[in-house]
């Protein structure tokens, strides 16, 4: 049984290492095969961009070589492929091999698209790549002061990035001792603060005491940046002196080349993870085009569900779980306090007083996330 | 007559039926039409403030056994 794993972040690297568990026993004899292709020889861990973007993480804290992080038993290659053909089961990767599988997963994740608004890239900072991180960074460094607005794109990663940049902004200007010269307006595009009520209900009272405004049914529509003003498509309109966004996110384009899904999000069962019209095909993560959070522990939840299902078919001739919905988040709620937000598809969130407690927890699994990666965890 | 495409949000929570709705909103063509089914009766609500807002056109809303079918057309 040949099992192929397209892309090598967070769930393509989780199942990748829990399935190669499973299965030690068939990749010893030959009975199955693992093999990933990937666009990178490094993994980066996401979620520590933003702790870049406020300069408290080092770049290279966010690295680890791709190949030191995957089960021995894993034939790992460089190498993204170009063509999907589900129907014929093979795949063309961009050195020109062809490579055939009985089972496919595909976990190519996501992209910002700040172009795709007219003047949001050059006009607003974002912390969703290492260069913008970084610029992220230089950027509050010497900020003089003025109002800051945060604006939302519509689909986004990581769905608790617009709080955690309200409140983490808010607390690096005032240990800059600049909490008289810097506001904070933030907009979001439904609404309420957030998509999660419990969590909207929870922020306004942060956001009171911090005197942090609000507007909602805001969605970017265009930035003009001469006179530092950000438009929405609802009819309104924000002066900034700092824009901060976070974009709207697209699938990657290889998606979209081979028609597997419109935006670039694949369309998938959302407890089987099997793309629509295939049984031998999956996709987890970002990629797929379930109404959930596009989020890191999303995916991670999906691959361990996804390893079960794929390890009893090569055992026992077919799937045994589905996957629940289950996504679990860290809300950042400034420099030393942190709360979270935990469902799944049948129970809504009952997020917590943010504690100091569980900021540390956070600020461990960034380094824990390696052993998550390795499937450990 | 465009097409309908249907995005089905029941029991999700994050980023809920409103967001969906956006993001698929982006993904059709004028003309098209979206449906929304959500299990959440705020949407019954907030699609519409939404579309109003922004200028798109209604179609119709109708519940089915717990089941919001929100049908909405894009205008520009």
């Amino acid at each position: 049984m040949k099992i192929l794993i397209v892309g090598g972040g967070m769930g393509g690297t989780i199942l990748a290492n829990n399935l190669a568990r499973r299965l030690k026993g068939e990749l010893k004899s030959g009975k199955a095969k693992i093999t990933m292709l990937s666009a990178s020889e490094r993994h980066m861990y996401q979620p520590g961009l933003l702790y870049v973007a406020l300069g408290r993480m080092a770049v290279d804290e966010l690295y680890r070589d791709q190949a030191s992080l995957l089960e021995p038993e894993i034939e790992f290659h460089v190498d993204p492929v170009e063509e999907f053909n589900l129907n014929d089961n093979k795949v063309k990767t961009k050195s020109g091999k062809t490579i055939d599988y009985d089972m496919i997963v595909i976990a190519t994740g996501s992209r910002a698209v700040p172009e795709s608004i007219p003047g949001l890239a050059e006009n607003s900072i974002n912390v969703y790549t290492e260069e913008a991180a970084l610029n992220f960074y230089k950027t509050i460094s010497n900020f003089e002061g003025g109002k800051i607005v945060i604006a939302v794109g519509v689909p986004h990663k990581c769905p608790m990035i617009p709080p955690e940049l309200s409140f983490t902004l808010y607390d690096f200007f005032q240990d800059r001792g600049m909490g008289d010269k810097v506001s904070i307006h933030y907009t979001y595009p439904i609404g309420r603060l957030h998509s999660l009520e419990p969590v909207s209900n929870w922020m306004k009272g942060e956001f009171e005491q911090r005197g942090i405004t609000s507007e909602t049914l805001f969605n970017i529509k265009e930035v003009d940046g001469a006179n530092k003003v950000v438009h929405s498509e609802e009819g309104s309109q924000a002066e900034y002196d700092l824009l901060v966004s976070v974009p709207a996110h697209k699938g990657m384009e290889v998606v979209e080349s081979n028609k597997l899904g419109a935006g670039g999000w694949i369309p998938v069962n959302r407890n089987r993870l099997n793309i629509d019209g295939h049984d031998n095909a999956f996709a987890i993560g970002d990629t797929t085009n379930i109404p959930i959070s596009k989020a890191g522990s999303t995916a991670h939840f999906e691959a361990e569900a996804l390893a079960e299902n794929i390890a009893n078919i090569v055992k026992i001739g077919q799937p045994t779980r589905d996957y629940d919905g289950k996504v679990f988040c860290f809300i950042e709620a400034g420099k030393d306090k942190a709360t979270y937000a935990m469902f799944n598809y049948n129970n809504p969130p009952e997020p917590k007083e943010a504690t100091k407690s569980i900021h540390w927890f956070k600020m461990a699994y960034n380094q824990l996330y390696w052993s998550s990666a390795r499937g450990l965890l | 007559m465009g097409e309908r495409k249907v995005i089905d949000a029941c029991g999700t929570f994050c980023p809920g039926p409103l967001m969906e709705l956006i993001a698929g909103m982006k993904l059709i063509e004028v003309g098209d039409e979206l449906e929304l089914l959500s299990s959440d009766k705020g949407s019954a609500s907030d699609v519409p403030e939404w579309i109003n807002k922004v200028g798109h056109e209604m179609v119709s809303t109708t519940e089915d056994n717990g089941v919001w079918h929100i049908v909405v057309r894009k205008v520009k």
